[in-house]
């Protein structure tokens, strides 16, 4: 039984080492693969999120928290706030700083924003944005923009398998809208198939 | 398990009668409650835990052309148009649809690579000589063979049941064949309703 305890203990100190923990994540998501090579960094970036039921989520992700980042996120409540004239209190933006998934629609932010935290995953509806005409994500997008003024913001596209493509043409519609052309999606890493004209392309060497 | 031999060098040696044998007090630990903590967290640590870190797949969208004079032209020889239904099902033409949907057929992802390929080493090879593009080329040290597939398209429609995956699988396929130039376009009804028809032909749930 010695050698199977040290092996199980080695395992062990590997999974220590080697791993990560999950960021908490407000659905779940299966993301599709894809042969990109390009890793996840760690940056600012406004998230939107596709469950597998289509709805969205936005979210807003900073390198690093400080008061800076925290003025930014407030920036960003306080222009969804003027530009839709939802009347949210100092508390509920406050909130909205701490926590900065959404997904309700506008007519919901209210009292979605004014739940403690822990109710609040339970009532996601999704942002609307299948209407062209009402596309709510593009205010979020729109106000997350402006507050980044001056600085990089990317811009990440998460979706399920399963979700349906009208909801991921209503986030590029959003993003369209804000003159955004240029997003990442994010996806699981696959192997390149040999013999294709990418395979080809990195096998050659580099002149 | 572990443990350490505290027998001695006595086990030949004869103690004469009458002497009493030392009890020998065991000096084995019960590693039990350990093996189990340790592979309580074990499964821990396989749970909560990420192995491979998510990759990111640069998207770039054209911008809305409102002018039609701006709007970019394809040529019709050298286009591919693929339409995503349900079912994980891909529909393409070659160039435009023909009015009775003669040139209409289906795949799936499995093949599409091939026909994206094929249709890629046809255009290539029926490209013409073009000096300024290959000036270009030449000058930036490029490849020239890359001017020869400059006028492939490939426009991509899913239709409202396709699935982000099979968006998401479409456009990899565009980089797993080099594809330079490709749209994402809104499928139009005609095009819809034929793929509508063909999924009931073929029973596709």
């Amino acid at each position: 039984m010695t050698p199977f305890v040290d092996v199980a203990f080695l395992i062990l100190s590997f999974f220590m080492l080697a791993t990560k923990f999950k960021p908490p994540e407000p659905v779940e998501i299966t993301t599709p693969t894809s042969v990109s090579a390009d890793r996840l960094k760690q940056q600012d970036a406004v998230h939107v999120e596709l469950d597998k039921a289509g709805k969205v989520i936005f979210r807003v992700n900073v390198q690093n928290e400080n008061d800076e980042s925290k003025s930014i996120k407030k920036n960003i409540i306080q222009n969804v706030n003027k530009a839709r004239n939802l009347g949210l209190s100092e508390t509920e933006m406050n909130n909205f700083v701490k926590n900065t998934i959404v997904g309700v629609p506008f007519s919901k932010l209210k009292s979605y924003l004014a739940a403690p935290e822990g109710q609040r995953m339970k009532s996601l509806e999704g942002i609307p944005v299948l209407d062209s005409a009402n596309n709510e994500l593009a205010t979020w997008v729109a106000s997350a923009y402006n507050a980044f003024q001056g600085k990089k913001l990317n811009f990440m596209i998460k979706g399920d398998n399963n979700a349906k493509y009208p909801s991921f043409k209503g986030v590029i519609e959003a993003m369209r809208k804000n003159d955004i052309y240029k997003y990442q999606l994010i996806t699981d890493p696959e192997g390149v198939p040999s013999g294709t004209d990418l395979y080809k392309l990195q096998q050659k060497p580099k002149a | 398990m572990a443990d350490i031999d505290v027998s001695g060098g006595d086990s030949g040696h004869k103690k004469g009668p009458g002497v009493k044998k030392a009890k020998k007090l065991s000096t084995r630990v019960d590693m039990t409650p350990m093996v189990d903590l340790g592979f309580l967290l074990i499964t821990f640590f396989i749970f909560t835990t990420t192995m491979s870190t998510p990759t990111t797949m640069g998207l770039i969208m054209p911008k809305d052309e409102k002018d039609p004079k701006d709007l970019t032209e394809v040529k019709e020889s050298a286009a591919l148009t693929v339409m995503l239904g349900k079912g994980d099902q891909v529909y393409y033409y070659m160039g435009q649809l023909k009015s009775d949907g003669s040139n209409f057929l289906s795949t799936n992802f499995k093949d599409v690579r091939k026909v994206i390929q094929d249709k890629k080493a046809e255009v290539m090879k029926n490209h013409y000589h073009d000096p300024g593009c290959e000036k270009i080329w030449a000058k930036n040290g490029g490849d020239q063979n890359s001017c020869k597939d400059k006028d492939f398209v490939v426009v991509i429609k899913p239709n409202e049941e396709a699935t982000y995956k099979n968006s998401v699988d479409i456009l990899d396929e565009m980089t797993i064949n080099d594809v330079k130039r490709f749209a994402l376009v809104d499928i139009t009804s005609d095009e819809n309703l034929l793929v509508k028809a063909t999924e009931q032909r073929n029973g596709v749930k």
